[in-house]
């Protein structure tokens, strides 16, 4: 289980969470809402270790693997679509996970696709990738509802934690995730 | 209009201009026009002293440059990532690009047999080019492609192959075709000054203090041959390596 014990963390400019107390289940979705600025990335890179907290613990982390689906694409120009997924695990993974996102050219370039398609890579490559824990980061930023809702039915019954940063209740149904509102457990944020 | 069309032209009408300049001067000695030169350079291949000084000038700029580019990488990678080499190194750099090269041609006279001063000084030359050049494209790597390979566990040669080097590959390249040119002058004027026994430069300086104006230009007119070869030949082959990068 991991665990938040009075944690303090934030950007020089910025301090997000002054004492946050949680407590993620080891299965199952969590949907972080909330407005802008109240931390859902802040705590998505807590979890994936690229931001430290400057107070306080995050406990039950250990060494797994986490798979992060960043709220950029991330992806690199240079490889395609197939090349991207595989790297970060083999063809035959990268080449399933593809088509579970309904890439069926898997040889174009980023750039050859549009915004919808090249998130759809980065969410194969995140599925790909196969980590302990799966934090996503609007994951459906750019897909068309009838698209969200067959993706989330493909990815939703992996095991483990998945961690979701939302801006809509219904992608939060459509994962069957239960909803932390951070406005409610966080203090407004301060410059 | 074709490209090798325009191109002729184009050639054709500087040929015409520096004819009707020569015409206009009416002294070979001051200003030898293009049948005179290419006359000269017509005697100047029958001689094998003209191909040996040719090979062993472009041996000597060749040498200098290749190393400076293996060197130049090197220490713009060491310098990216230890702070304090960076600190350490970057005076001397900035050191070297200050330098008058003629500075630097009289100075290495002073501690190197003459016949290597060309390759040492088209080295210094294109050093801190390379060094520059491949370190800022280090420094302009995306943070976020970085992030991403750490949080995948992306391998330091998969982050070399997949992060690093497409991204430094077009300031390598851009490096490598500056410092071509570099290398090419600076060499030849390390000859001019060193004179080492068949080379270019020795015989451009010869053709100077004999007054074989028809000559100068003849050699002139080969090193910008050669000069323009060799870029069209380093293009090419950075070319190939971006498009291979990109497959």
């Amino acid at each position: 289980m991991i665990q938040f014990r009075n944690v303090q963390a934030g950007y020089p400019d910025k301090k997000i969470f002054l004492d946050l107390n949680a407590a993620f289940p080891d299965h199952g979705a969590v949907a972080l809402m909330g407005p802008s600025g109240y931390g859902k990335t802040t705590l998505l890179r807590l979890i994936a270790g690229l931001l430290k907290p400057a107070a306080g613990e995050i406990a039950g982390l250990g060494n797994q693997k986490i798979s992060f689906l960043f709220q950029e694409d991330r992806l690199l120009p240079w490889l395609t679509a197939l090349k991207n997924v595989e790297i970060v695990s083999d063809e035959k993974k990268a080449k399933y996970w593809l088509s579970q996102m309904e890439i069926e050219e898997m040889e174009k370039y980023p750039r050859e696709m549009s915004g919808g398609m090249q998130r759809r890579v980065a969410l194969a490559r995140a599925m790909a990738f196969e980590g302990d824990i799966l934090l996503l980061d609007e994951p459906f930023k750019g897909l068309d509802e009838e698209l969200r809702r067959r993706i989330a039915e493909r990815i939703r019954h992996r095991a483990g934690l998945i961690i979701l940063s939302i801006h809509d209740r219904v992608e939060a149904e459509l994962m069957g995730a239960e909803i932390w509102n951070l406005e409610e457990m966080v203090q407004p944020p301060r410059e | 209009m074709n490209k090798y069309l325009r191109n002729g032209l184009i050639g054709a009408f500087w040929l015409l201009v520096w004819w009707g300049a020569a015409q206009a001067v009416g002294l070979p000695l001051l200003l030898p026009g293009p049948w005179d030169t290419l006359s000269a350079l017509f005697q100047q291949m029958k001689h094998i002293a003209f191909w040996q000084s040719t090979g062993l000038t472009l041996i000597r700029v060749g040498a200098g440059y290749l190393m400076a580019v293996g060197i130049g990488v090197v220490m713009a990678v060491i310098c990216h990532f230890v702070p304090l080499m960076d600190a350490l190194f970057s005076p001397v750099r900035s050191v070297i690009k200050a330098t008058p090269v003629s500075s630097f041609i009289i100075l290495v006279l002073l501690w190197i047999q003459k016949g290597r001063v060309p390759a040492f000084i088209s080295f210094l030359m294109v050093l801190p080019i390379v060094w520059t050049e491949v370190q800022a494209g280090l420094g302009a790597v995306d943070q976020q492609l970085l992030e991403m390979g750490k949080m995948y566990r992306l391998k330091w040669l998969q982050k070399a192959r997949y992060i690093y080097l497409p991204s430094v590959l077009p300031h390598f390249a851009a490096a490598c075709t500056t410092g071509l040119g570099f290398a090419w002058k600076s060499g030849i004027a390390a000859e001019v000054i060193a004179l080492p026994l068949l080379s270019v430069g020795k015989n451009l300086y010869d053709a100077k203090i004999y007054l074989e104006s028809a000559n100068l230009f003849a050699w002139t007119f080969t090193v910008i041959l050669l000069s323009m070869a060799l870029e069209a030949v380093l293009k090419r082959l950075m070319a190939r390596l971006k498009g291979g990068k990109a497959a």
